[in-house]
């Protein structure tokens, strides 16, 4: 007998969960039902990681329209690539966090002129969901992730550059390229940037954090184009990637600071 | 139904048959790890590891070593990945040849050509001056993984590294005559040893016989010359360090179109602005999809690899 009403209950909150999902979202009132407020994951950090970032009053909903992409596992927990896209309109910024990373937020773009994607990579310390939150003109954050496993140390070793001291031969400089196709569905451009800084966490002995902390990338016409701010767990020497719609008139010009007021400009034809 | 069940039955029995063949039988229980050595040519002998990725139920064996009488002692080629491995290794050398172990020989840095050395500590161990360099400067970071990955497969393990330097050219051993070539592509120092009497070659990480080649030191273009200059005339058979040891000189054409699949491939996706994610899931021949450590080695080969084509992409700031 015991046997048989445990399904049926579970099935009863099963079926109310999802009604709850179903009316409810997007809203906070779900935390009564479901300490994981809903999210796939299932992760304890979920709550207070949303409250922080997005706000404790902020709506939010897990939206499979934000796509994060990343490897299943980082064979090298100091440079996870993961690609985010937001197929959604009128995105007006996207904040990537990583639940169990000692330094939470990695970065977070205004998309501008630019299409709401970015390609990063990463320092991971231990295996943990990445969350990337885009949020729309009308203040609703739309939450999308993945789930990356890693064999850790990614944010407590030093970079190559800071190790062997290299770092200050080429701190600021840029390599970027516009490629007129890019792989993406409907994207008509993409600008690659390579900048060259050793983006310390602060969490390695004696190395205080030293990281960039905003990009802006504007057109011949000095028209921004989008802004990005980065923070300590962006690898060393970052890799990034901007898709448009119609290739922006250049040259680019790409300019940022980081974190001790040291100046980027630069100009990618 | 139930013809349903006989058919899983079958199939199930069919797919173990086959991996059976191939790999050998480990046991959890006591550890054993199931060593067999099977002559190759009279007093040539290789000890298969599974065509597969490091795990738990393999016990983390999954290289072939070797071993050669003399007359004056064996010479054992790589030891690997474990203490346990290599007392297991040194326990089939004693069961199959009355001759003593009288030297070790490593062809590269990687962890499973010398974690088994502890059970050689009475025994001179030779590896070039570079993968010498190498083991010591990456041995901590290999216990710590392979401990991670391998568990209690690896209890007691500690890493001893080489106590001799051994270089190119021939090599002379009792009545043995070997010859010592090295190459790099795979690391930076990549040691082939050849058993002149019966032309068996012990080529290390150059070949990968029906698996994804591992590429955490590796030079692509490097690589495939030296595939190039194998000196296959006098080379009956190839004992690559992983997949069977069974397909002649075919681990080396198959390591040769991967690779060179792999140059190409990744130099055009970073002449066309490809992103590490949308390599990650390119279309890849579905030859290599059918290798052993399919995806999780090609995941690591992007991860070593492509950010070096991505560099020089992103240098040329115009297509040429």
């Amino acid at each position: 007998m015991i046997v048989r009403t445990q399904p049926s209950r579970r099935h009863w909150c099963v079926a109310s969960l999802a009604l709850l999902a179903v009316a409810a979202a997007p809203t906070g009132a779900r935390a009564a039902a479901d300490p994981f407020e809903g999210d796939p994951f299932k992760s304890h950090q979920w709550s207070e990681l949303r409250k922080e970032f997005l706000g404790a009053q902020a709506r939010f909903v897990f939206d499979e329209r934000v796509q994060v992409k990343g490897p299943a596992f980082a064979e090298d927990p100091m440079n996870v690539p993961i690609t985010v896209s937001a197929d959604l309109p009128g995105v007006q910024r996207i904040v990537v966090l990583v639940d169990r990373n000692p330094i939470r937020k990695v970065l977070e773009l205004q998309p501008l002129l630019a299409q709401p994607a970015v390609s990063f990579r990463f320092k991971l310390e231990q295996a943990s969901p990445v969350r990337a939150a885009a949020q729309t003109a009308d203040g609703v954050w739309h939450v999308g992730g993945t789930l990356v496993d890693s064999a850790g140390g990614g944010c407590t070793v030093p970079g190559g550059s800071r190790a062997d001291g290299s770092w200050t031969q080429t701190l600021g400089q840029v390599s970027g390229r516009l490629f007129s196709a890019a792989p993406g569905p409907d994207a008509g451009a993409r600008l690659r940037l390579r900048v060259m800084h050793p983006m310390d966490t602060g969490l390695v002995n004696g190395i205080p954090a030293f990281h960039l902390s905003r990009l802006s990338v504007r057109d011949a016409g000095n028209r921004e184009l989008l802004r990005l701010q980065t923070f300590e767990p962006v690898s060393e020497n970052p890799v990034l990637s901007f898709d448009f719609a119609r290739p922006p008139p250049g040259p680019l010009r790409i300019v940022g600071v980081d974190n001790n007021g040291n100046r980027i400009d630069s100009k990618v034809d | 139904m139930f013809w349903l069940r006989r058919w899983a039955v079958a199939l199930l029995f069919c797919s173990l048959t086959v991996a059976l063949a191939e790999a050998p039988v480990v046991r959890m229980a006591g550890f054993d790890l199931g060593l067999k050595a099977r002559a190759l040519a009279p007093g040539v002998y290789v000890v298969e590891g599974a065509n597969d990725d490091f795990s738990l139920a393999n016990g983390c064996n999954i290289i072939n070593t070797g071993f050669i009488t003399t007359g004056a002692g064996v010479l054992v080629i790589n030891t690997g990945p474990s203490k346990r491995y290599g007392e297991q290794l040194r326990a089939l050398i004693a069961r199959t040849t009355a001759e003593p172990v009288a030297q070790v020989l490593h062809l590269n840095l990687h962890p499973d050509y010398f974690l088994g050395n502890q059970a050689f500590a009475n025994v001179p161990r030779a590896a070039t001056v570079g993968t010498r360099a190498g083991m010591q400067r990456e041995a901590k970071a290999y216990e710590d993984n392979l401990y991670r990955l391998c568990g209690d497969w690896m209890a007691g393990t500690e890493a001893l590294l080489p106590n001799e330097t051994v270089g190119p050219g021939p090599l002379r051993i009792g009545s043995r005559e070997f010859e010592l070539r090295e190459y790099r592509g795979h690391t930076d120092s990549d040691l082939v040893l050849i058993d002149r009497s019966s032309g068996v070659a012990f080529v290390g990480g150059l070949v990968f016989a029906s698996r994804v080649p591992t590429t955490p030191h590796a030079d692509p273009k490097a690589w495939l010359r030296s595939l190039d200059e194998l000196p296959v005339a006098r080379m009956a058979q190839v004992v690559p360090s992983h997949g069977p040891v069974q397909g002649g000189l075919a681990g080396i054409q198959q390591t040769r179109a991967y690779i060179g699949w792999l140059d190409q491939q990744f130099t055009r996706w970073a002449e066309a602005g490809w992103e590490m994610n949308e390599v990650l899931r390119g279309p890849v021949p579905e030859p290599f999809r059918q290798f052993a450590a399919w995806p999780a080695e090609y995941t690591r080969n992007v991860a070593h690899l492509y950010p070096r084509y991505e560099r020089a992409a992103l240098q040329r700031s115009k297509a040429p």
